[in-house]
């Protein structure tokens, strides 16, 4: 009895982490951070290109999506990005755009 | 009796006292006083440096990090054929640390490592050691000289130079090249998969030969190849050579290098001997030094098995390792390197908190060859990891350029300021 209390009162704490975490950590989805990681040796750190390549810090997120889908289908056509475009699926996208029109 | 035991009492006190010698010499003085978590990254190359800089900007620099690095400064080896070629110089690709410490507070200590012990979790360099709660190396390759009879490390360094880790001799290969005679013969060795930079030693053909057209036309370039066939974007340099260098570059496969002639310059292959004026050997290449200290190399004896969720160790608890000593069918590229940092260092983040990685990593590859002074290919993937294989497999949908461009050769340009940007700055 007094076990399952304190399970009880243990879980309630994990919930309200959770919840909070999840307000603090909306706009930073790790999954999402660690896989646009890849994207900083042409695009820069974080989407902040300091060169000839596109900035993607910013970018309206339809815009990237848009963009993703058609070097994805070929409707862009591009040097790299065709390539990569196919190795991502539209929630990968998603979870780009998001990530990318966060970053300020 | 009483003799025999005060005798055995001797030896059981020198023995502990021989014993204790370890101990002391770990128990010399910590370089850095330790205040919280800490992870020691070693060797801050591309892998390397970008790790120290994320786990302090993805921990909101809570987590103490220690950079050791034996050089004083950090040169970019991608794009370093470009040296050869004449379009860049060493300067143009080097960098240095002091961003990373005054931005992302990363302490740097600059040494080299002498041992590292998994069970105490201390690293040591020649003036004192360094703890950690875990150590991440990026210890990059180093070469197999004994491979080839007549080849080291001092010869590479005065004569035949690999130039396989950009510097000194890159630049040495450099002015041997203008050295050279017109009509001479420029002989070069790639040895058998894996090695560092899978399409590098035939862009670095493609430079040369660039040299050549503008400067000493009437020169050869001999490519012995100790793998059966053009390990990396086969039709595109051989597009390359036989459109941009005809009659220049001569390619042979199944050619493995055994030995080398240093007086003479001749390269020694199982079937021929061929002499030149300017040689360059690529010997076969295992991971760096630091991974055998660490005891984190394989059954091979050349590359490090990782768990790619978080590249610790195979063998070694809190031992993480990046880069091109990873053993994995991931290129070892520059690029990949960086990617490769960054899946390990979220996850050392999360694992340092108690808590598990991401288990779904994604990363890619961008790895462009420059084919002429202007003009570049590429070769793009996509990599996922796949828990069934507990491998990272290449995603559908990537490859190589249609065709070499020039607007390949200023992505490859805006590629190498963003990527050493994304490392040091």
């Amino acid at each position: 009895m007094k076990i399952n209390k304190r399970l009880i009162s243990v879980m309630g704490c994990a919930v309200l982490l959770s919840l909070t975490t999840g307000c603090a950590t909306r706009t930073v989805d790790k999954h999402a951070r660690n896989m646009a990681g890849s994207c900083a040796a042409c695009h820069g750190t974080n989407g902040h290109s300091v060169g000839g390549a596109p900035v993607l810090a910013g970018l309206d997120k339809t815009y990237f999506i848009t963009q993703m889908k058609d070097f994805k289908s070929g409707a862009r056509q591009a040097t790299i990005m065709n390539k990569h475009a196919k190795g991502y699926s539209d929630e990968e996208f998603a979870l780009l755009a998001d990530f990318f029109a966060a970053q300020k | 009796m009483s003799v025999n035991r005060r005798e055995f009492l001797k030896i059981g006190a020198a023995g502990i006292m021989i014993g204790a010698f370890p101990g002391i010499a770990f128990a010399s003085n910590e370089l850095i006083p330790k205040k919280g978590q800490r992870v020691v990254v070693v060797g801050a190359g591309f892998g390397g440096a970008t790790a120290a800089k994320y786990i302090r900007m993805w921990s909101g620099q809570k987590i103490e990090v220690v950079l050791v690095e034996r050089n004083t400064n950090f040169v970019s080896c991608p794009m370093s054929n470009t040296v050869l070629g004449g379009t860049r110089t060493i300067s143009d690709l080097t960098g240095n640390y002091t961003t990373l410490q005054k931005k992302y507070g990363v302490n740097l200590v600059q040494g080299e490592v002498t041992a590292i012990d998994p069970d105490k979790k201390t690293v040591m360099l020649a003036n004192g050691h360094l703890s950690y709660d875990r150590l991440i190396i990026a210890p990059g390759i180093d070469f197999m000289f004994d491979r080839v009879e007549g080849l080291s490390a001092k010869v590479a360094d005065e004569s035949i130079p690999h130039a396989w880790k950009a510097g000194a001799q890159t630049t040495m290969l450099r002015k041997q090249l203008e050295a050279m005679p017109n009509g001479g013969t420029f002989v070069m060795s790639i040895p058998a998969a894996p090695y560092r930079c899978p399409p590098g030693p035939y862009e670095r053909s493609c430079q040369v030969a660039s040299y050549f057209k503008a400067h000493k036309p009437k020169s050869k370039v001999i490519i012995l190849d100790a793998n059966a066939d053009i390990t990396s974007k086969k039709g595109l340099f051989t597009a390359a050579w036989k459109e941009l260098y005809p009659g220049m570059v001569e390619y042979r496969n199944t050619s493995n290098v055994v030995e080398v002639d240093v007086a003479s310059k001749t390269a020694k292959t199982e079937t021929e001997n061929i002499k030149a004026d300017v040689l360059n050997i690529l010997p076969p290449m295992k991971a760096g030094a630091v991974a055998g200290m660490a005891g984190v190399v394989g059954a091979d004896g050349r590359w490090c098995a990782v768990d790619f969720l978080s590249y610790e160790s195979k063998v070694h608890k809190n031992i993480h390792i990046i880069g091109d000593a990873v053993s994995s069918s991931l290129p070892k590229s520059g690029h990949m390197a960086t990617a490769q940092a960054k899946i390990c260092a979220a996850a050392v983040i999360e694992m340092l908190d108690g808590k598990q990685p991401d288990q779904a990593p994604t990363l890619s590859n961008t790895c462009y060859s420059m084919v002429s002074g202007n003009e570049a290919v590429h070769v793009a993937n996509v990599f996922r990891f796949n828990a069934e294989k507990q491998a990272m497999v290449s995603a559908d949908g990537g490859g190589v350029s249609k065709a070499r461009s020039e607007a390949e050769g200023a992505y490859a340009a805006s590629w190498l300021q963003n990527i050493m940007s994304d490392v040091l700055l």
